[in-house]
């Protein structure tokens, strides 16, 4: 019997350093249908018509072509409600003491096994398809073209109130010092815009629960995040159609190194 | 007032002048007495904007629409409602309907600028409302079309009185027809400001447009038929046999409208009782804090009692039928109130199980705003008192309805044309088929 001559030290290893990036990324889209990974506003499960939903990164880029396009990613499980978020949200961007632009919320499951309790951090999700933007009669709310960030022109809000009805999260408050709807702006005129790289909540969270980056950018840690296959990520009330900005995820002991903290932040 | 107005147009308008206001000792005192009241009203709606509302008013970040919402939705419900109503009558041309035009197209006005004074304080800004709603308008947005639909709607309401005043049929024709047609928009946009928030599941869908310009109708028909029997309670000849035609008419359209709103609430809550994010909301109103409000107010004394006291009146009995709508409009107030409310209660939270979101939210009205909302509804209530006076009851003066050649029969309180050389009893005979033989017997 002729043993074929395989000489192990010439064979391509089949492992992620010899598939070219192009072809990892196409097997990331397919991941992103299948997993149930959220991508444009969906959750989308192995039932999911395919063609209705981003079958691509690319696809959800070009719908959304924010440039650089601002989204968090909360890790609920590492959240533990030492509320230095909320405290610095407060002092950077002068939030009065009877509104909030973030909260941190409690869920308590009595009969869980281990772990009882979980915190989970909200704020304004700045949804791709926003009702608060829709619903507006001034446009004193928008969409900004260039980052995607749902922004506030306060002297043009007539304090109806129409935009804290519209939005499902529960993300706006009328500020009585600025005569008009405060909300979330990802700290965009106190710091982002000023060359930082991270909201306050998200420089000073000391576990890593908010990661604070840019979805264009597959290098950002905020793309990676959301593009494991592994993890399960989700979005809050995706029923309601908004397509969020904010994505949500369990933390687990098995994130890569590098993801388990984001660079820059305290 | 704007100067003298010269004899033949006061006659023509009816204008009796404001001296007439002093006529009634009792009447005097009343209006003044709720003029007063308003005024204090608005004082105290002044000092809310003063002092800044999120001190004063009770709505909150989880509820931002209370009271003054609803209390605006009611004054505007009824308006538009007052305008469809009557133009059945002076628009479409269906003739039992056409005594009521003054007096709802009055009404209409009066109570459109009851509700938007009382939306003027709770608009936090309604300074920048003006400039930016023109400047900056954002074709997308429910509310901005509600708001520039109802201005245009005032507009034409205004002109429409002033050519019905006038006499002008033909003019106020197509005024009342813009007044429809910017009406039906305005409102249905004003539906659909909570219909199309797919985040409020309550409010979410093709209904709530369709569900206000029925209840609009209702509202319009309980107010004309209130409104003309509190008329009549003032000055007794306000009634002629064209009149109570016309409220029996009115009556009429009313019971089927209660018989429609019925149904439709029927629906609205069966459906939404499958529905896991309509149901917790349903469950407040039916077993949960808001069950008075549901089933006394709304159901009780705003459709149930009035559809049964208004079947008994068969449109003839007045007494009756001012105590039914009175009722009518009292429930309909809390109607609006209930509605606004069902879709602010349930957190929007619900589902994620937090502790901060485990019960249903909590709202009461505050001091201030439930004098805003009387200062509203009383003012339209002042205007209407001052109407009566001041614009002879807002009726009609025969040679400007009866075309020449015809008369208004005793009997129906139609108008019916006679025959070349024919008495108005003939006429009379002829057009209710009464018989020849007992035609003979009366000439006998």
């Amino acid at each position: 019997m002729k043993l074929t001559n395989i000489d192990l030290e010439k064979l391509i290893p089949e492992n992620l350093t010899s598939v070219t990036k192009m072809e990892r990324r196409a097997f990331l889209k397919i991941g992103l249908v299948i997993t149930g990974v959220f991508a444009g506003g969906r959750i989308l499960s192995v039932t999911s018509n395919v063609s209705e939903a981003f079958a691509s990164g690319k696809d959800f880029v070009e719908q959304y072509p924010y440039k650089p396009h601002y989204s968090m990613v909360i890790r609920q499980g590492l959240c533990i409600d030492c509320e230095r978020c909320l405290k610095a949200c407060k002092e950077t961007n002068s939030v009065p003491d009877y509104g909030y632009r973030t909260r941190i919320l409690t869920k308590i499951v009595t009969d869980a096994v281990g772990r009882k309790r979980e915190f989970i951090p909200i704020l304004c999700n700045h949804c791709n398809d926003a009702p608060c933007t829709r619903a507006c009669p001034t446009r004193a709310t928008y969409k900004n073209k260039e980052n995607g960030i749902v922004m506030m022109q306060s002297k043009k809000c007539i304090g109806c109130k129409m935009c804290i009805l519209a939005c499902p999260y529960e993300a706006r408050y009328f500020n009585a010092e600025r005569h008009a709807i405060d909300k979330c702006n990802f700290c965009w005129d106190t710091r982002l815009s000023k060359g930082e790289k991270l909201t306050a909540c998200s420089y000073v969270c000391p576990t890593g629960a908010r990661i604070f980056g840019d979805m264009s950018d597959p290098d950002n840690v905020a793309y990676k995040m959301v593009h494991q296959v592994e993890k399960q990520v989700w979005v809050l009330r995706p029923e309601s159609g908004t397509k969020p900005n904010v994505f949500y995820m369990k933390a687990t002991r098995s994130s890569p190194w590098d993801l388990r903290k984001q660079d820059g932040a305290r | 007032m704007l100067g003298k107005i010269k004899k033949e147009t006061a006659e023509r308008w009816g204008y009796m002048g404001f001296k007439s206001l002093f006529s009634s000792g009792i009447y005097f005192n009343v209006f003044a007495f709720l003029g007063l009241v308003t005024i204090a009203g608005l004082a105290v709606g002044l000092h809310g904007t003063y002092t800044g509302y999120h001190n004063v008013y009770g709505v909150t970040r989880q509820i931002p629409w209370g009271v003054l919402i609803s209390g605006y939705i009611f004054c505007v419900v009824t308006s538009t409602g007052l305008c469809l109503v009557s133009s059945i009558g002076h628009v479409f041309g269906y003739e039992p309907y056409m005594p009521i035009a003054k007096r709802a197209v009055f009404l209409s006005i009066a109570f459109m600028l009851g509700g938007f004074i009382i939306i003027f304080f709770d608009i936090e800004n309604p300074h920048r409302m003006a400039i930016y709603n023109l400047l900056s308008p954002n074709f997308t947005s429910n509310m901005w079309w509600m708001g520039t639909l109802y201005g245009l709607y005032l507009l034409a309401l205004i002109v429409e009185y002033f050519f019905l005043l006038d006499q002008n049929h033909s003019m106020s024709r197509l005024a009342g027809l813009f007044g429809v047609l910017f009406g039906v928009a305005a409102h249905s946009n004003l539906g659909a400001v909570f219909g199309m928030l797919h985040g409020r599941e309550f409010w979410y869908g093709p209904y709530m447009p369709i569900y206000f310009i029925v209840s609009a109708m209702m509202s319009g028909g309980a107010a004309i038929i209130f409104f003309s029997c509190l008329a009549w309670k003032i000055d007794r000849t306000v009634l002629t046999r064209r009149m109570e035609r016309a409220i029996m008419a009115v009556c009429q359209l009313t019971i089927l409208l209660i018989a429609i709103i019925l149904f439709f609430t029927f629906w609205k809550i069966i459906s939404g009782i499958v529905s896991p994010e309509k149901y917790i909301a349903i469950q407040a109103f039916l077993t949960g804090p808001y069950a008075p409000n549901f089933w006394i107010a709304e159901l009780g004394f705003g459709l149930v009692i009035p559809f049964i006291l208004l079947i008994r009146s068969k449109g003839i009995n007045t007494n009756l039928m001012f105590i039914a709508t009175g009722f009518m409009l009292v429930g309909i107030f809390f109607m609006r109130y209930d509605l606004v409310l069902a879709g602010q209660i349930v957190p929007v939270f619900h589902a994620l199980h937090v502790e901060e979101y485990s019960s249903l939210l909590l709202y009461t009205p505050s001091l201030h705003e439930i004098s805003v909302v009387t200062a509203g509804i009383l003012i339209a209530i002042v205007l209407y008192l001052g109407g009566e006076k001041v614009l002879n009851a807002h009726k009609f003066q025969k040679h400007a309805i009866v075309p020449p050649g015809a008369f208004i029969c005793q009997g129906c309180g139609g108008i019916h044309y006679m025959k070349e050389g024919e008495s108005q009893d003939d006429a009379l005979k002829r057009h209710h088929r009464m018989r020849k033989v007992d035609r003979e017997d009366e000439h006998a």
